[in-house]
């Protein structure tokens, strides 16, 4: 099924997506604890200086101002009624930024979380999750989105009730998990059981991968985890400008442009072809990244050891796809 | 014996009935583990022996596990529903014979974020520990703490964030604590996705927590230290 999307790929090889969102609003001012969204009404010409940020870095696609769009999160903000406005605004204003580009820019609606656990062992009930992606996905299709953007999930259950959305809505997609736990995300899935999951749905997603998490060490031993079960599918890598270190009453993400410029060509070589940053990746992080990509011919993918030398150590010895990890105690009673 | 075998829990004598809770908590079994407790208790069983010895100590290996990243979020969910299972028995007979406390914590997620996953984890591995938990929910004001911490009188403040531009906000609470002199009646914990040892001692918290497993097993720690220090005063 060919769109913008797998177009661009296919014509440009290896996609370079955009950075930071949260840290880029807060930098213009955004408070913490409001949410995002409200400015795609109320600050429109941050957005667009949002999104023109990514424009100007070259990168490829940019991910709208919706991550928080679903009813779930902005019943927090009273806002649980807005969630079609609020996407498809958000996709509206990265249409008009993209059209104005002097070259093929993509706009992607970011659709996070709803932040419920779901059931059997939580409240949200799949119907209902796959109600609130579909509002979501619709808002975005009518912003002009070229594609839907899933990501920051940690549960298999979420992912596969926002494939069930975007296939109600129409709108093809991608989606990405976040692996901060021991290499797992917080639900214990490993990058393995990932390709596994994606490669099943009745709605596969165009490209699927990683994004957040811990820090960019991590998130490429992600990668080659994808990688090594050969999958069909195009690998997304997204990860964070570096750890997050408290300075003197500020934060600030240790990972320097040049860092971020060798994790992208480390990205590409481990097997990923839509390269971007997440949380902490600024405009002169994406600006490095382009340039490392763009003057760095594709090599071999990096040993885990070679990882580390570059670009630090993994938050944990195993991600669960070795059969090194920890196993669990001899039972002390009888099976069940 | 396979084991396929059905497993009578009554008959079982004491010591591996409480082994086969471990595991039953560890499953997730809420109603083998409510029938475990009510079997105890009809062997005389002190309803405080019951929570430290059968329920706290299955939940003990259930945090260890998940601190070692072998069990995760969805397995200790059901794990500490089990817990509550087996609580909810417990709770009135403690009340009634005066059992001791194990601690009270109030916790909350901080002014201006309103993530609350990582929270109600550590609230409930809290309460699996034997812990009383006030859960003031999310995006609270430093007043909203300090009246909690007046009313519900807990020896722990447990405060998380989530997000980089508010786990500041901590070190606005602790500030306000020392203003009013009461800083050191309450053992502050912190914790959160984005926050680090480092960050824990600059804001000037007595720990940070990694995740619920260890915030359990340093509540414990710092509660011990209060007794400790309760006694030789």
């Amino acid at each position: 099924m060919a769109n913008a999307f797998t177009d661009l790929l296919a014509q440009k090889g290896t996609l370079m997506a955009d950075g930071a969102t949260g840290t880029n609003l807060f930098n213009m001012g955004l408070m913490s604890g409001d949410a995002p969204e409200m400015w795609n009404t109320d600050e429109p010409k941050k957005i667009i200086a949002l999104y023109k940020f990514a424009v100007d870095s070259g990168s490829d696609l940019f991910l709208t101002n919706s991550f928080g769009a679903n009813a779930s999160r902005l019943k927090l903000h009273g806002a649980e009624k807005r969630v079609h406005e609020l996407s498809r605004v958000a996709a509206e204003l990265g249409r008009e930024v993209a059209d104005r580009a002097d070259r093929k820019v993509l706009v992607a609606g970011s659709v996070g979380p709803t932040g419920e656990i779901m059931e059997p062992v939580g409240p949200l009930t799949h119907a209902l999750a796959v109600e609130m992606f579909h509002e979501t996905a619709d808002g975005l299709k009518a912003g002009g989105a070229d594609i839907g953007w899933l990501e920051t999930i940690s549960a298999p259950e979420e992912y596969r009730a926002a494939a069930e959305g975007f296939a109600l809505a129409g709108l093809d997609w991608c989606g990405t998990m976040s692996f901060d736990t021991a290499g797992r995300t917080m639900m214990g899935m490993t990058s393995e059981a990932m390709v596994e999951m994606v490669h099943g749905l009745d709605n596969a997603p165009m490209a699927y991968g990683a994004n957040c998490g811990t820090g960019a060490s991590d998130l490429l031993r992600t990668v080659l985890g994808f990688a090594a079960k050969n999958g069909q599918l195009p690998i997304i890598a997204k990860g964070n400008a570096g750890i997050p270190k408290y300075h003197e009453g500020h934060i600030h993400y240790d990972g320097t442009p040049e860092l971020m410029g060798q994790y992208a060509v480390m990205a590409r070589n481990c097997g990923a072809s839509i390269i971007g940053g997440c949380c902490g990746t600024m405009p002169e992080h994406l600006v490095a990244m382009r340039a490392a990509l763009d003057e760095t011919p594709k090599g071999d993918a990096p040993t885990l050891e070679e990882i580390v030398e570059v670009l630090g150590p993994f938050s944990s010895a195993s991600d669960g796809t070795d059969g090194e990890g920890p196993v669990r105690a001899p039972r002390r009673g009888r099976r069940r | 014996m396979s084991d396929e075998d059905e497993i009578i829990l009554a008959d079982l004598d004491d010591e591996e009935l409480v082994q086969q809770m471990f595991d039953d908590l560890y499953d997730g079994l809420k109603e083998e583990i409510e029938e475990g407790v009510n079997i105890l208790l009809s062997r005389k069983w002190i309803p405080y022996d019951v929570l430290t010895k059968a329920l706290v100590g299955g939940m003990t290996i259930v945090g260890a596990d998940f601190r070692d990243g072998i069990l995760f979020v969805p397995e200790v969910l059901l794990a500490a529903n089990a817990m509550k299972g087996g609580m909810a028995i417990l709770k009135p007979l403690l009340a009634e014979t005066g059992a001791p406390r194990v601690g009270k914590m109030v916790i909350g997620t901080v002014k201006g974020d309103i993530h609350d996953i990582g929270k109600n984890l550590v609230g409930m591995m809290m309460e699996g520990a034997g812990f009383e938990v006030v859960d003031l929910g999310i995006n609270n004001s430093v007043e909203k703490y300090l009246e909690a911490m007046e009313t519900e009188g807990p020896d722990i403040l447990g405060m998380s964030a989530l997000l980089t531009t508010t786990m500041p906000y901590m070190k606005v609470v602790i500030d306000t604590m020392i203003e009013q002199g009461i800083r050191d009646d309450y053992i502050v914990l912190v914790g959160g996705a984005p926050l680090n040892e480092e960050f824990g001692k600059a804001i000037g918290a007595d720990a940070y927590c990694r995740d619920a497993a260890v915030a359990v097993e340093t509540a414990k720690e710092w509660m011990a230290r209060k007794h400790n220090n309760a006694k030789s005063a």
